[in-house]
């Protein structure tokens, strides 16, 4: 990812710096991934194995109750390892959090709570301050250009609350994109969302994977499998069944009128 | 007129009782907000009850009051931290047992006082009796919780909006609520002091809630939320002494009384842009 390396915060959450990737590590490795929630009798993932490169976009494919967002979540360090192995870009759960972004199902948010979009976009830097620290104009500015990007930046001062549901996917969106993350984790990003939410969510993560970002995200929607993923994992009862390329190599991969969210003609 | 405001103030009780208004109603109403955004009213009503058996103790022995509440309150407060965290037992049903349970022990325990007065005075507040010491005490309860306030706000913000991203970048909401509810229990005995065990909770939420019914903007519910407890608690010591009632009941009314004008305010304002919208002249 070409984005400038942020600053380090001064007291980061969890007590741990910020880790640089690794060379020559991919963007994800899970190895024999083993996870159960707690209390529950049997494995939740029975020996997962997947590898991203960057720039690769990954859909997450399988019926209810498969482990999709066990996975993902287990990736994001909100569920413990119970056997296997997680490296993200080479360094361990936790110690390269600010590369990673997770966004859950829009129903696992409080959207009652009485702050703006560019307050919940702001959310995305707390990561680079750490404690004790507030918002300066570079923060400020990656929001507002966060905003601009996703397409809703006459929002900014709107409630939360107020949001429709491609509006609330969209300011989820852009708090990852402000948060400068290379690896995107989605929980079923495009369920229910209007057809031009859809593209122009779809765009922005091309360009995200294009800039070197990855995207592994669950998803129902199989229509659009073959033209937004580069590569699918069918996950059933915890174990991954099958896993594919949609796109030949050296195919081209995304249509050139795609740049950036607009229209070139 | 003007005889009529001043009285009240000549009394040095009076002016005590005003000052520790003012810093509890302070204290409780902006930690309040937070209460009311996370729906933890429950919760602060049970630390409040639970402070009883330690009031109880600390007054048949002849100990420091509030030292007992507040030992009753942080024990309280992280016991429901710790029983809610594996999800075994349903937070609400946790705290209706714990709760229920020490208010009767504290009940059982006052029975056995000589004076019912300083039962009631335990269960009720007085904040006519307010010493110097006491209002340290308050004032030192509240600039903790409002620093707190101001240092970790964003991180409160996120927990409750989003904890599954705090949790992601390695801000614990565990953590931060653990905090909170150390807070609310050193807010709460602070809130003993004036309105007494029954009445705390009001203190905390009503002023927060009727700030939640006429902004929607966090900073200014931090804002309105301490401005209605103050007026509040100014109403309500007038009240009190014109009408000799009790001052903590009266405080708590007054309270009530504003979230009634302040529902009544958001209703009027709702149905005004109602019709502005029909009108075709909304924005």
């Amino acid at each position: 990812m070409t984005a400038a390396k942020p600053c380090d915060p001064f007291l980061p959450y969890g007590g741990r710096g910020h880790r640089d990737p690794r060379p020559d590590q991919p963007a994800l490795a899970v190895e024999r991934l083993r996870t159960r929630y707690a209390g529950a009798a049997g494995w939740t993932l029975v020996d997962v194995s997947l590898r991203i490169a960057a720039g690769a976009r990954v859909a997450l494919v399988g019926p209810n109750g498969a482990g999709k967002s066990t996975l993902l979540k287990t990736i994001a360090g909100l569920i413990p390892v119970a056997a296997g192995r997680v490296r993200i870009y080479g360094n361990s759960i936790g110690a390269c959090h600010h590369r990673l972004t997770y966004l859950p199902q829009r129903s696992e948010l409080d959207w009652q709570f009485p702050c703006t979009v560019a307050d919940l976009v702001m959310t995305g830097r707390y990561v680079h301050m750490g404690w004790l620290r507030w918002p300066r104009r570079a923060d400020r500015e990656r929001v507002a250009e966060a905003l601009r990007r996703l397409e809703i930046a006459p929002l900014a001062d709107r409630r939360i609350g107020d949001l429709s549901g491609g509006q609330q996917q969209r300011a989820l969106l852009a708090r990852a994109l402000a948060q400068e993350a290379c690896l995107f984790l989605l929980d079923e990003p495009l369920n229910g969302l209007d057809e031009s939410t859809r593209d122009l969510l779809d765009d922005v993560l091309s360009a995200h994977t294009r800039a070197g970002g990855c995207v592994l995200a669950a998803t129902h929607d199989l229509g659009r499998l073959a033209e937004s993923f580069d590569s699918a994992v069918f996950l059933r009862d915890g174990q991954i069944e099958n896993q594919f390329a949609l796109r030949s190599e050296g195919e081209f991969r995304y249509p050139p009128r795609h740049f950036h969210g607009r229209v070139e003609s | 007129m003007w005889e009529w405001i001043v009285e009240p103030w000549r009394y040095g009780f009076m002016r005590q009782a005003l000052a520790a208004t003012l810093i509890v109603g302070a204290t409780c109403s902006l930690l309040g907000v937070y209460v009311v955004l996370r729906r933890m009213a429950f919760v602060g009503d049970a630390i409040a009850h639970t402070t009883l058996p330690g009031l109880a103790i600390a007054y048949l022995n002849r100990w420091n009051l509030l030292a007992g509440a507040l030992v009753a309150a942080l024990a309280t407060a992280l016991a429901i931290g710790w029983l809610s965290r594996g999800r075994r037992l349903r937070e609400d049903a946790a705290i209706g047992v714990a709760f229920s349970g020490m208010f009767a022990l504290g009940v059982a325990l006052t029975s056995r006082m000589k004076s019912q007065r300083d039962f009631a005075h335990l269960l009720f507040g007085n904040v006519l009796a307010v010493t110097t010491a006491d209002l340290i005490g308050l004032a030192a309860a509240g600039v903790l919780t409002c620093g707190a306030l101001w240092l970790f706000n964003k991180e409160w913000m996120l927990t409750t909006i989003d904890p599954l991203h705090a949790q992601t970048i390695g801000l614990s909401p565990e953590w931060m609520r653990q905090l909170l509810l150390v807070l609310l229990a050193l807010a709460v005995v602070s809130g003993i002091q004036a309105v007494g065990v029954v009445l705390t909770t009001s203190l905390m939420v009503t002023p927060a809630a009727s700030a939640a019914l006429i902004t929607r903007r966090l900073p200014w519910m931090f804002a309105w939320s301490a401005t209605f407890a103050g007026v509040g608690g100014v109403v309500g010591l007038y009240a009190s002494y014109y009408l000799s009632i009790s001052a903590g009941a009266s405080i708590v009314l007054a309270c009530t009384l504003l979230f009634g004008l302040a529902s009544l305010a958001a209703r009027w304002r709702q149905r005004n842009r109602l019709t502005a919208a029909s009108a075709g002249c909304g924005p």
